[in-house]
């Protein structure tokens, strides 16, 4: 019998990985930068304006968006970590590299329109709240990532060290989650669940949805296109990098 | 269509600055780290390419 399924392992390789990832991440670039368009004309032209906030709600269309990616990186990143460590393949220690910049982006912008939309709702930039607080610590976690990658030579030494440091902060994820209903806090609770309807206007959730998703396919560009610089710094002494850059 | 005039839309009811600040810095930081990527690709191929021909 022959079969005809696409060979998953195939692209394990950093190798194959390198080229498969130079082909995907223009279309998830392309697709991001549509759905922004999409999502910002839904955001400010057609969701009306809010009842109790004015014109100020709007910054829920980058908000959101910002803050779910931040901890569905810092997930992601963790299980390529957790697979490196289990598995042993070169490929997971790299993709979880390439994810925690972009990951820590997300998580300062989270916290940054957190305080510019907390200002002239609750008249404060900062509270120790604690879905604040829990927010700033991912924002450290991939910060101690990041330097611990950098602090280690031996590229896969460095891995298995981040791995480990990510796992542990794994905790942190459904806490930041969670937090808002585990405890009274300022932050209000969740806009969007899967148990209730949503609380708000269709074009407000609409835009929000789509800016997500936006974010989403500009995440997986960054990291692609990040790995590739990974990859070849890595594998700079085999012979097919030598065949690729020439 | 939620604006009378362009004037109207910049002051966004007033939150001005929280909006902008906010749009303003994502879309900085996506911009910035698309560059940075970029120009760590160029500077890695560039040192590649010298290593291989010395």
């Amino acid at each position: 019998m022959k079969t005809n399924s696409i060979h998953w392992f195939k692209y394990a390789a950093p190798q194959n990985f390198y080229f498969l990832a130079g082909k995907l991440w223009p279309w998830f670039a392309a697709l991001a930068t549509v759905l922004m368009a999409v999502g910002l004309w839904i955001g400010f032209f057609v969701a009306p304006i809010d009842a109790q906030q004015g014109q100020g709600y709007r910054i829920i269309f980058v908000h959101v968006p910002a803050s779910q990616i931040s901890m569905f990186i810092y997930l992601v990143m963790a299980a390529w970590a957790g697979f490196g460590l289990a598995f042993n393949t070169r490929l997971s220690g790299m993709m979880a590299a390439a994810l925690a910049p972009t990951g820590a982006l997300f998580a300062f912008l989270s916290l940054w329109t957190g305080a510019l939309w907390g200002k002239p709702m609750w008249g404060t930039w900062w509270v120790w709240d604690a879905r604040l607080t829990s927010t700033l610590i991912l924002l450290f976690l991939y910060l101690g990532f990041l330097a611990l990658q950098s602090s280690i030579d031996d590229p896969r030494r460095a891995d298995k060290a981040c791995a480990v440091l990510a796992l542990v902060g794994v905790v942190n994820v459904p806490i930041i989650y969670f937090s808002v209903s585990w405890w009274n806090t300022l932050h209000q609770g969740a806009s969007v669940s899967m148990t209730k309807a949503p609380s708000m206007a269709a074009p407000m959730l609409w835009g929000m949805l789509i800016m997500v998703v936006a974010f989403w396919m500009y995440a997986i560009a960054a990291a692609l296109a990040r790995v590739r610089n990974i990859i070849l710094e890595r594998e700079r002494h085999t012979e097919w990098v030598k065949n690729a850059v020439e | 269509m939620q604006w009378n005039s362009v004037s109207e839309f910049f002051a966004m009811g007033g939150y001005a600055l929280y909006v902008w600040g906010s749009f303003g810095a994502t879309a900085l930081v996506m911009l910035v780290e698309s560059l940075v990527i970029r120009s760590q690709r160029k500077h890695i191929l560039r040192n590649l390419r010298s290593e291989f021909e010395s």
